[in-house]
């Protein structure tokens, strides 16, 4: 069994972070040059922590599979980021942030992370602002805010539908700022395939190439993935098509524990599936919710033009079922409730998977201008996406994999269970608990990033013993070696389908059976077929071409083969978990169909051990102690 | 509907390349151009063919990565679109379609329709950026920007790095790129402490990597898929003008 010591610091909930801040270790500036960190990713948290560490005076080198960091997926959040300024005097606070996040997580996510985040929040704001970040302002220049779901009180900043671009770009300016400075060693088109674990600690990465297929190693002193979130498990997802878990799941096998693999976030606004051909879903963004209504008709299979439809035939679900949130409910109640409306033949557009986001009535109180102001971009992506007008029709749109709470597990110091291997932003899963809430994806990579590793490492560096290795040392061989022999292994198949085609059918069981609702029966069949699966794919697979230049397909197989191990622990982590929680919802556990949770025996952090090829995970618990929050129904009525 | 494709093929940087031909079945209406490259791959691969390398990642118009010259247009035929938005629709049944890398000596070839951009981090790294450390910042709504002012930034930092505007280029010169950058951070009161420097470092740091001049012929502005104005230019070369008298006028007064 590991030892999930949380490293939770003691004392009042506000003070935690303080007190921890000041009982760290530091590392002397002038000796921090001598400390190198590798920071794999270059999103929000990749970038934010390897520019500002740099700054502090570590050697940082960072590494992507990208071209440049510019491309990471952090770029294509739309909303916005939210944080506890108060600035609209509407009773926004820490505390409220702090709350809205443990209640709209279902109770499952750490009172002493989510309570930092808070407190961070405020200044991740400040910070994006000095660096030139455009936020929406008001006519006499301050901020401007919006709502997002989950919430009552206007906290989301924003830049037009592109919030994460101009944050990322924002992180990506500090980063190529200390590359230019000569702080941080920037490796582009360079894939990590494992960690390297020396005495118990990890010490570096084995990357290859992807334009020469090299296969190299890199040591230092600490090493940090940043490398998001695994939700092209279900292949037709929001994410971006490289996004995998390749960084995270070699972790695992090397020893860092996966928490909570089965808590994926379904988002309820996106455009739906089109076609088998479907590689991707495009999101459109929460923020449409404020001002667009939902609804179908009354009418099983009523499929009449929606302008047809008269008001007293519509069915405004969310309004009705949550009226105090209504539209802004969260996303896991919103999603389900689209769901159940098209289960039950409500469904509108082709194959009835798609419920009408209406903005008819935004457009009669406000004016078309103002509604293209908001939103202009996302109806014009609409449009050239489906060849609708969304300002005269309403949108169509069905709920769809967007983000995985669960990831590599960390203490409170973002430290996995392997020393030395920290995690920031989606890849881990401390701060969303079972469901995440709108704009809180960029704050959390943000302050990971800026504002918690850049201290938390120092305080391992300055009090870890570290032996001088270099990639010379027989682990490091070891582990390039095993790297070489996988890539070899893809090549010598030479089976009959390609990695596509296995991606494709891994991610329909996922969705079938691991999706927006999970039963005991269905998850069972699902951990028949996925070793099935992954026998096929071991014999069968084709990957044409060879390893030594850029080979798209290869690593494609790397990542695919990844995905089928990660997809069976999704569903043994889903089956194990016998309640409903956030975005896990098992039909057998729900009270008229709302979640039903059950504290008295889940009110814990699944945290998967990997015992070897073969073996059954270990499931190792960490109870989720609650001090400050009562643990209640969570309601939006 | 059936397409005749005529694409770039080029193992790797080095090699020398050719266009290939393809025929392609079964392509619907409703696939993006990127996801008519999938079924065409998926073809390839079945004859035992080597697939076609391209970029592309988050296939919503904003990650900056795919990058095709479409029938000799940077990402196709639509107006503010990256090749990923572009929807087959915008074909019919027996087209036949070139496809080709962008071209310009600061973008290497990688493979096939994959080329190397790296030069435009490196302008980045000349000065696309408000040298701010983190920590410290003062509170948000310290710093007042009028509405209009802010959305003026907004529209040239909407810029997503593609590189369609070096592409569509006849000079292949990077100045859309450079300038929405120094647009963007010339805006703001952020970046006025550095606006003369960022202009000269960024500017020379285009010539260093072996970008064209602009001559002003506008292409640029008609390839970019965020539709940011030609508008971004006339800034960058006046605050690179400005920056330069400014650097002269100490040289001036010691010859004096």
């Amino acid at each position: 069994m590991l030892d999930l010591n949380a490293k939770i610091p003691s004392g009042p909930l506000q003070e935690k972070w303080d007190q921890h801040r000041f009982s760290m270790k530091l590392v002397n500036p002038a000796n921090k040059r001598r400390h190198s960190v590798i920071v794999v990713g270059a999103g929000l948290a990749g970038a934010s922590a390897a520019a500002t560490m740099s700054e502090l005076g570590y050697k940082v080198s960072c590494f992507v599979y990208h071209d440049t960091p510019r491309r990471a997926h952090s770029i294509a959040a739309q909303g916005g980021i939210n944080a506890a300024k108060n600035y609209q005097n509407d009773g926004d606070s820490i505390r409220r942030l702090f709350y809205d996040t443990i209640k709209g997580g279902d109770f499952r996510a750490r009172e002493a992370n989510v309570y930092r985040l808070a407190q961070l929040s405020v200044n991740i704001i400040d910070q994006c602002v000095a660096q030139g970040v455009p936020f929406a302002r008001e006519y006499g220049g301050l901020l401007a805010n919006r709502s997002f779901g989950g919430a009552q009180v206007s906290r989301t900043f924003y830049a037009r539908g592109q919030t994460g671009q101009q944050l990322l770009l924002g992180a990506y300016s500090a980063l190529e700022r200390q590359v230019s400075l000569k702080g941080v060693e920037m490796h582009t088109f360079e894939e990590m395939l494992d960690v390297v674990v020396v005495d118990g600690h990890a010490r570096g990465i084995v990357t290859r190439n992807l334009l020469t297929g090299k296969i190299t190693s890199h040591a230092a002193d600490a090493v940090v993935l940043a490398t998001g979130g695994y939700g092209n498990v279900f292949y037709l997802s929001t994410n971006a098509m490289l996004s995998n878990t390749t960084a995270t799941w070699r972790a695992y096998k090397k020893g860092a524990a996966f928490a909570n693999p089965c808590y994926t976030q379904i988002h309820p606004t996106c455009i739906p599936v089109s076609g088998d051909h479907q590689s991707k879903l495009t999101l459109m963004s929460e923020s449409l919710r404020n001002d667009g209504r939902v609804w179908v008709p009354i009418k099983r299979g009523d499929n009449r033009e929606p302008s047809a439809i008269p008001e007293a035939e519509r069915d405004y679900f969310l309004e009705r079922k949550y009226p105090s949130f209504g539209n802004l409910a969260p996303r896991d109640i919103s999603s389900r409730a689209a769901k159940e409306a098209c289960d039950d033949g409500r469904g509108v557009g082709p194959g009835g998977l798609g419920v009408y986001l209406d903005f008819a009535d935004a457009i009669k109180r406000l004016g078309k201008n103002t509604i293209a102001e908001r939103y202009g971009n996302l109806f014009d992506m609409y449009q050239r996406i489906t060849d609708e007008n969304p300002y005269e029709r309403p949108m169509r749109i069905y709920p769809a994999v967007h983000y995985t709470m669960g990831g590599l597990w960390v203490d409170y110091n973002l430290m996995s269970s392997i020393p030395g291997l920290h995690v920031a932003g989606e890849a881990n899963f401390s701060d969303h608990g079972a469901n995440r809430l709108g704009a809180s994806a960029l704050m959390q990579g943000l302050a990971d990033g800026y504002f918690v590793l850049p201290y938390t490492i120092g305080d391992y560096i300055a009090g870890t013993k570290l032996a001088k290795v270099d990639n010379t040392h027989a682990e490091f061989k070891a582990a390039e070696e095993s790297v070489r022999a996988q890539t070899k292994r893809f090549l010598d198949i030479k089976g009959k389908r390609s990695v596509d085609s296995f991606h494709k059918e891994l991610g329909k069981i996922m969705w079938e059976y691991c999706g927006m609702a999970r039963t005991k029966e269905g998850l069972t069949k699902a951990l028949e077929l996925i070793p099935a699966l992954k026998a096929e794919f071991w014999s069968n697979l084709n990957v044409p071409g060879s390893g030594d230049n850029l080979n798209q397909a290869l690593e494609n197989a790397g990542r695919v083969a990844d995905f089928i191990e990660l997809g069976e622990l999704m569903c043994r982590d889903a089956l194990a978990r016998e309640e409903s929680c956030g975005g896990h919802f098992r039909v057998e556990y729900q009270d008229a169909g709302e979640a039903k949770r059950n504290d008295d025996d889940f009110a814990y952090v699944a945290a998967w051990e990997f015992a070897g090829e073969g073996n059954a995970p270990i499931l190792n618990k960490e109870p989720l102690v609650y001090e400050n929050v009562h643990l209640s129904t969570r309601s939006y009525k | 509907m059936k397409l005749t494709l005529n694409v770039w093929r080029q193992p790797a940087s080095q090699a020398p390349g050719k266009l290939e031909t393809y025929t392609l079945d079964g392509v619907s209406a409703d696939m993006s151009f990127l996801e008519m490259f999938d079924l065409l791959n998926e073809q390839l691969t079945t004859e035992g063919k080597v697939p076609v390398a391209f970029a592309h990642d988050c296939r919503e118009g904003i990650c900056g990565s795919c990058s095709m010259m479409i029938n000799g247009q940077a990402h196709g035929p639509w107006a503010g679109a990256a090749t990923c938005q572009l929807h087959m629709r915008a074909f019919k049944d027996g087209d036949i379609i070139t496809v080709e890398p962008w071209r310009a000596s600061a973008f290497p070839i990688v493979k096939d329709l994959v080329v190397n951009r790296g030069s435009f981090d490196r302008i980045i790294q000349a000065g696309g950026y408000v040298s701010v450390n983190t920590g410290g910042a003062r509170d948000a709504n310290s710093i007042l920007i009028g509405k209009d002012t802010v959305e003026e930034a907004m529209d040239a930092a909407a810029c997503i790095g593609c590189g369609a505007c070096v592409a569509a280029c006849p000079n292949a010169s990077a100045s859309l790129f450079t300038g929405a950058k120094i647009t963007h951070l010339g805006m703001l009161p952020q970046g006025q402490p550095e606006r003369d420097t960022r202009a000269l470092a960024m500017v020379e740091q285009m010539d260093i990597e072996g970008f064209g001049h602009c001559t002003l012929v506008g292409e640029c502005q008609e390839a970019c898929p965020k539709e940011i104005s030609i508008d971004v230019i006339k800034k960058m070369n006046r605050d690179y003008l400005v920056a330069s008298a400014k650097r002269q006028e100490p040289k001036a007064a010691s010859a004096s």
